[in-house]
């Protein structure tokens, strides 16, 4: 079974991911790119697969800046048996459509009986790729998967919706798209990262592809602008009467 | 004038579900809306009506048999027809997870752009401007596409609000779309939530009540369900508390949940970690209740007490209906 996992580089939105236990507050200042969570748990998904046949590839795939290689390298580390980095400056600002016929015809070079990626990245939430990869390759998407699991040659999960869980199902091969449901991704141990440092790391460009970064139809943003930021307000401490208080702030205001 | 679609949300029982109509009378003012249905065969006709009562001019019935068993591809089928047929200027769909699959793979079926999770749309010029909410609406980004119709556009949920309409006898097409089941995922059982709620929706209500980690358990969760119901709220958590299983999914608000807007928004328990603010900090006003003084949350409330809230809820719920029983 070969497993090709997609995974982005994004903005960690931790900012930087070390953080007080108890108060749960984070540096803000700070957006190092980290390997996005949903990608982490992407690569775990893989992983226990491959934990249960242990003839499994699992390949950490990812487009993005030549700087992300340390992002691909933690998948490595985590357990993944080997990285395709597509990495091309002509790639910088893409929309979605460049961004799955790319990865397409990366995987289809590569070959692969289960792609498994993210919902949704953090940075873009568009949560389209999947699919749009799928309908690139010819293959079934079973997608924003809460459960996963491999019999023979069919892939299937619980799919979350607005109306409840369905079980879904599809033939190998296929690209299945997990949600935070999923277990939280295991850390590197030492020997992990030993090892990822030998582990085959590919690095291929839009040239080696075959793919034109011009294209004829894109989405494109034409404007851009912060909201001023929020600030707090009144801070009470409680000393017995808070809960009236609070109905008094409520009624004069008119949300009761 | 030009035709506008809209993918109409069909449940098996054939009743018009989501934000359909929402999306309807988004593309009325745009152009002729043509609501296009997927259905087992035989299902059209009742379909039809109903879309045509939400203001639909023109219905494309896409009959297909596997309409609810297959996952998705009957209704990309339909909607890939219906778009030779009408020669679209744009196509809507809600940014549901099946409309965000079927909008992506329709964008790359008909080589055309796709601006996703929208929450309003101009149109000037004869061209559409999307405008999106980013990063837990801390920036506003307007968008278009380049090369030509149609622009695929999916909405957030509860983005856009149904108008009044006058219903019409909608011009119909029927078709039939064939495809293969083993090119799809198969639909197996379905698990409803169990939640039979009279609460208003999550998305779209005026008030929401949120808890998070702080309330302990699933049981002390009530606390929560019980404020939201003095005040007609709906009920929101935090993805802690999900994790902890107080909360079904469904009802996480934040960067990877539910993304709310309302005129109130009460936090309980909910230290305001970066991502949790990213699903409510555009919230008209905010109200929060933690034990820590230096909890997140704070630096965004403009009501906030420093508390315990299993001392401070009970109290607010009895004053709510104090105040209530004065005004009657
Ligand atoms: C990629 C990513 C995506 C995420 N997406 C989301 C998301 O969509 N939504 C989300 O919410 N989180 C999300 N998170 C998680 C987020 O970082 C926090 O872990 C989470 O929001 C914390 O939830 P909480 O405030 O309920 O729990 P905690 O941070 O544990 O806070 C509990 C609070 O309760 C208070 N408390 C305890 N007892 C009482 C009491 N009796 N009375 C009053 N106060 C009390 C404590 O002082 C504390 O402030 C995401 C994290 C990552 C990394």
């Amino acid at each position: 079974m070969k497993i090709l996992v997609l995974v982005k580089e994004v903005p960690d939105t931790w900012g930087e991911r070390k953080l007080d236990p108890a108060s749960g507050r984070v540096d803000r200042e700070s957006v190092d790119p980290v390997l996005d969570e949903i990608g982490e748990r992407a690569i775990e998904a893989a992983l226990t697969i491959k934990g249960s046949d242990k003839s499994t590839e699992v390949i950490v795939v990812s487009m993005s800046p030549s700087s992300a290689s340390k992002s691909l390298r933690k998948g490595l580390a985590m357990g993944a048996t080997s990285a395709i980095h597509l990495a091309d400056e002509a790639l910088r600002g893409a929309d979605m459509l460049l961004t799955a016929e790319a990865l397409s015809v990366l995987i289809q070079n590569e070959g692969f009986d289960l792609v498994i990626a993210g919902n949704e990245s953090t940075d873009g939430r568009g949560g389209m790729i999947p699919a749009m990869v799928a309908e690139h390759l010819g293959v079934p998407h079973v997608t924003f998967l809460e459960s996963i699991e491999i019999s023979g040659n069919r892939v299937s999960g619980v799919r979350g919706a607005d109306s409840g869980m369905v079980e879904v199902s599809a033939n190998l091969p296929a690209v299945a798209s997990i949600t935070e449901r999923l277990p939280d991704p295991r850390f590197p141990n030492f020997k992990g990262i030993l090892s990822a440092k030998k582990k085959p790391y590919t690095t291929v460009t839009l040239a080696e592809l075959g793919v034109d970064a011009a294209r004829p139809v894109s989405s494109v943003i034409v404007s851009s602008r912060e909201r001023p930021a929020r600030s707090g307000g009144i801070k009470i401490v409680d000393s017995g009467n808070a809960g009236r208080d609070l109905a008094e702030f409520l009624a004069q205001n008119r949300l009761l | 004038m030009s035709h506008i679609l809209i993918l109409a949300d069909i449940s098996p029982s054939g009743d018009v579900r989501g934000d359909t109509q929402a999306l309807i009378s988004a593309a009325a003012q745009w152009g002729i809306p043509v609501a296009v249905a997927t259905v087992p065969p035989g299902a059209g006709e009742a379909v039809a009506t109903k879309l045509g009562a939400l203001g639909a001019e023109k219905v494309f019935i896409a009959e297909n048999e596997h309409a609810h068993t297959a996952l998705t591809a009957p209704q990309l089928e339909g909607l890939t027809q219906a778009a030779h047929q009408f020669d679209p200027q744009a196509i809507l769909l809600s940014h549901t997870h099946d409309g965000q699959d079927i909008a992506g793979r329709a964008a790359v079926r008909l080589g055309a752009a796709v601006n996703a999770d929208v929450v309003a749309i101009t149109k000037s010029d004869n061209a559409f401007t999307t405008t999106h909410s980013v990063f837990g609406g801390s920036f506003v980004v307007e968008a278009s596409a380049n090369g030509g119709a149609p622009m695929i556009i999916t909405v957030r949920p509860g983005a856009f609000e149904a108008s009044a309409v006058t219903a019409v006898a909608p011009e119909v097409t029927t078709a039939s779309v064939s495809v293969d089941p083993a090119g799809a995922a198969a639909l197996g059982n379905v698990h409803a939530t169990g939640e039979t709620s009279s609460r208003p929706d999550l998305r779209t209500a005026k008030k929401v009540v949120s808890g998070g980690k702080g309330l302990g358990s699933k049981d002390d969760f009530v606390l929560v369900e019980q404020l939201a119901d003095a005040l007609g709220a709906a009920v929101g958590s935090s993805r802690a508390a999900v994790d902890a299983g107080y909360a079904p999914q469904t009802r996480q608000v934040g960067q990877t949940g539910i993304t709310v807007s309302p005129d109130l928004y009460i936090a309980l328990g909910i230290s305001g970690a970066i991502q949790h603010r990213a699903g409510m900090q555009t919230s008209k006003v905010i109200v929060a209740v933690d034990k820590d003084q230096d909890a997140p949350i704070f630096d965004i409330a403009d009501y906030g007490v420093v508390g315990d809230v299993f001392t401070i809820v009970p109290q607010l719920i009895q004053a709510i209906g104090e105040r209530q029983r004065q005004q009657v």
